[in-house]
């Protein structure tokens, strides 16, 4: 039978090309630009480290004082850790791996002569680092604790940057240098770049920035390298300076592993009580239950990385679609009510009326196919453009299958549903009185 | 021209019309906010810089040392100043499209929090950036050679400052602003003059209101103010001076890195930094045009299913006295009442609409006038729609009334 139905369809959308040709049109523009925006919206909001993101946490503390108001300019302090919270975080040692972590940008100079010096991104951070995250080397491996504690000057690259400095991968031994040190390479990482990078401070572009080098933050720290993120000061620093010890300057990012519900619970306890500790000491003058933990993907939600511009985009795209399918349920009428005569003539030879409305769903199925596929080229080339546009999200807008399959699911189910009505209409005709009129 | 029989007609075809009207409502809906979205981004891209774009480029190195500034500035100087065309070079912090150098909260009392003017750009300058900005002084003084005095953290500690109108009016409003004091901190500013427009690095970060809070700091070129460099050069000049400029750093000052994405004309930084508007713009007129057609292609859809319906009640009409006109005007009139319907519909539709979009996005209220110029638009449409198959059925003879199909 359905073979039958999918014939029967074919013969009446052959019959009308043109507005065969209009429906699969509407229908394929209003998928293609949906599909588009969801994508990037998909992309966005993806999980960076799929295996991982459950167990990893970000622990925030709020040392600012009550009086400090961070006005419009939209950056809250608090995002960030001071360096003598972030120690005592890490010293603490409460998760399974901790790491304290800031951005920075370094001139490279390639041993290769002959080639231009090159800014490099990277991380100050600590030996926990590439446990916590799962980073996968290449050769050799990360720096000890002690390396951190001694302010050791090792450096672990990127594979990427070590062909670029060296012209080959393997380099563990050798020395590397960056701004005005030399570094001994201990271990070279392969590619591994999350999107978003979620580790990094909020200020940088997470979609586009990959890590190239790693080095010890107390080596940042001693030789007061530049930090890349906000470095954002309050309060009366007449003691401390702005200097990165400071206790009113907040600038570092903590990760934490968690791997059970009663871990995290004892974490979160673990931070209101150190703030409480740290308020009656003086430092802190807010409540200490200000202290939160959020997960990865909590605090990803917190820091509202999708532009408003995509959301916008987002909404045009789905009203679109909604305009789209009224047209496509207006033509659709149309076209079946059309029809009432051979419609009558099946109803009189027998067909029930489910079996006229199955047959004009399979019609309006067959218009949503054809409308999924074009509208499935019409979303390649949308995030084709998508990733000639400025913004760091741009090179991540790839569609994968999952997104492939909903393209065609969103298309069929959109035509279907565009379908019904009509086809409703259309089977309840009177046989009798069409018949008559003919 | 009777109402009557044709709303008869249309009670016939109730689920049909309310599709039109319902496609007419949305169309008219999308398109007053999306209408009002393109003239609000456009509003924003043709923001007043305040200089003269198309006669200014801007140079950026790095990779030194600051003990090295005062060399590098001596060398980038003399050496870019040689390049035939150039009409200035001078040391500068920032300029309106470029990288953010110079951002900090201001207030009117010294060393506190409270009272506060606002974040404000500080445009630091060395001699004869002002000049080769092309600012306009509206009132006060301009800047004398001892107004020039070193940066000591990313100020001068004590300075005498233009600031921009926009500015003036928001910290002192309804006053003079010459000889007013602000603070950064424990740095004192005091105004010396006001200059007409000068917007800040990137004016759209900071709301539509702070675009222009912006102040002009004269300072001595050293420390910190060191490593960008505003060039001058005639307009149909400027592509080919920047170009050997650029050439000209490795030879300059061999040790510094140029920085090529800071290295441009104004009028490309300006470009740059409109650039997802603009997409935007042209993304949203992209919607607006596609969906106009869609909105076409279901009215002619349906008036020609119409007009093959009624052949037979067309040609009894034509029969017994009605000329093509009659016809004509029955079909086009009945477009219009549908129309109608669907803009009273989709003019409720187009606030709520721009309700939920001043929720989510700082949008302002949607002007009344675009609701005329919008419903005139879909009138337009649908006549033009009907029209075609409207002729058809006007061409239909008075002879099918007398056969059977």
């Amino acid at each position: 039978m359905f073979a039958y139905y999918m014939d029967l369809a074919l013969r009446s959308l052959k019959r009308n090309p043109v507005l065969t040709a209009l429906m699969v049109l509407a229908i394929g523009l209003g998928i293609g630009a949906s599909m588009t925006m969801i994508t990037v919206l998909h992309v966005m909001t993806n999980d960076p480290l799929p295996e991982r993101s459950t167990h990893l946490y970000t622990p925030h503390l709020d040392p600012l004082p009550l009086d400090y108001s961070h006005g419009g300019s939209g950056i809250d302090p608090s995002d960030n850790l001071t360096w003598p919270d972030a120690m005592s975080l890490l010293r603490a040692h409460r998760g399974v791996h901790q790491a304290a972590m800031a951005g920075g940008t370094l001139l490279a100079l390639p041993v290769q002569s002959g080639l231009q010096a090159l800014y490099a991104a990277g991380r100050y951070t600590t030996a926990d680092f590439f446990a916590l995250f799962g980073v996968p080397f290449e050769y050799g491996a990360g720096w000890s604790a002690a390396d951190d504690t001694a302010g050791a000057r090792v450096v672990v690259l990127s594979d990427e940057l070590a062909r670029k400095l060296f012209g080959r991968a393997d380099v563990v031994g050798r020395t590397a240098r960056l701004g005005e040190l030399d570094y001994r390479v201990v271990g070279v990482v392969t590619r591994w770049d999350p999107a978003p990078q979620f580790y990094a401070d909020s200020t940088g572009s997470q979609f586009s920035d990959i890590d190239t080098f790693f080095l010890p933050l107390s080596v940042a720290v001693n030789e007061d390298l530049p930090v890349s993120g906000n470095e954002s000061g309050w309060g009366d620093d007449e003691k401390t300076g702005s200097s990165k010890r400071g206790a009113a300057m907040s600038w570092l990012q903590f990760w934490v592993q968690l791997d059970t519900p009663a871990q995290v619970a004892d974490y979160r306890q673990y931070l209101i009580n150190y703030s409480a500790q740290q308020k009656a000491l003086g430092r802190f003058q807010r409540p200490p239950t200000n202290a939160t933990l959020f997960g990865l993907m909590d605090w990803l939600a917190h820091q509202n990385l999708v532009p408003n511009d995509v959301h916008l985009q987002l909404w045009l795209a789905l009203g679109f679609l909604f305009v789209c399918m009224v047209n496509i349920v207006a033509l659709l009428l149309a076209k079946f009510l059309r029809r009432s005569g051979e419609i009558s003539v099946r109803r009189a030879l027998g067909a029930r009326r489910r079996d006229i409305f199955v047959q004009l769903g399979v019609e309006s199925a067959l218009i949503g196919v054809a409308g999924g596929t074009l509208g499935l080229a019409i979303a390649q080339l949308g995030l084709w453009s998508v990733r000639h546009r400025p913004g760091d999200y741009a090179r991540i807008a790839q569609m994968d299958p999952s997104m492939l399959a909903g393209t065609f699911v969103l298309a069929v189910l959109a035509s279907v549903l565009a379908g019904l009505l009509p086809a409703w209409r259309a089977c309840r005709v009177a046989p009798a009185l069409q018949l008559k009129a003919s | 021209m009777q109402i009557r029989p044709i709303l008869a007609a249309l009670r016939r075809h109730r689920l049909a019309t309310l599709l039109i009207a319902m496609e007419v409502a949305l169309a008219c809906a999308v398109l007053c906010n999306a209408c009002f979205l393109v003239v609000q981004r456009w509003k924003l891209i043709q923001i007043h810089s305040g200089v003269d774009e198309s006669a200014l480029a801007v140079l950026t190195v790095n990779g030194f040392d600051p003990s090295q500034a005062a060399d590098v500035n001596a060398r980038m100087l003399t050496g870019l100043r040689s390049i035939p065309g150039m009409q200035s070079v001078t040391v500068i912090n920032q300029v309106p499209f470029g990288p953010q150098a110079g951002a900090a909260g201001v207030s009117h009392d010294p060393g506190s929090f409270k009272n506060t003017i606002g974040v404000v750009d500080f445009v630091l300058g060395g001699p004869g950036t002002y000049e080769a900005l092309g600012l306009k002084l509206v009132e006060g003084r301009l800047p004398q050679a001892d107004d020039y005095r070193p940066a000591t953290n990313f100020a001068p500690p004590d300075a005498q400052v233009l600031v921009s109108r926009a500015l003036a009016d928001h910290a002192w409003p309804g006053e003079s602003p010459l000889g007013k004091d602000f603070w950064c901190d424990k740095l004192h500013f005091r105004v010396m003059g006001v200059v007409d427009h000068l917007a800040r690095a990137h004016p759209h970060d900071w709301g539509t209101q702070a675009t222009e809070w912006t102040v002009f700091t004269p300072t001595l070129p050293g420390g910190s103010l060191a490593g960008t460099y505003l060039l001058r050069a005639n307009p149909h000049d400027l592509p080919r001076v920047l170009h050997e400029a650029r050439d000209a750093v490795a030879k300059i000052a061999p040790h510094v890195v140029l920085d090529q994405e800071n290295s441009q004309t104004i009028g490309d930084l300006r470009a740059d930094y409109f650039k997802s508007d603009r997409i935007m713009i042209d993304l949203l007129i992209g919607v607006i045009v596609t969906m106009l057609g869609v909105t076409a292609l279901g009215i002619v859809g349906l008036a020609s299913f119409w007009v093959q319906q009624r052949r037979r009640q067309i040609g009894i009409r034509r029969a017994i006295g009605a000329t093509r006109t009659d016809i004509l005007r029955y079909f086009q009139t009945e477009n219009f009442l549908i129309v109608t319907g669907g803009i009273v519909l989709g003019m409720a539709l187009a606030y709520a609409l721009n309700l939920l979009l001043m929720q989510h996005y700082e949008l302002p209220r949607l002007p009344v006038y675009y609701l005329p110029i919008g419903a005139l638009v879909l009138w337009g449409l649908g006549q033009l729609a009907v029209l075609g198959p409207a002729l058809r059925a006007a061409a239909v003879p008075p002879v099918v009334a007398t056969r059977s199909v």
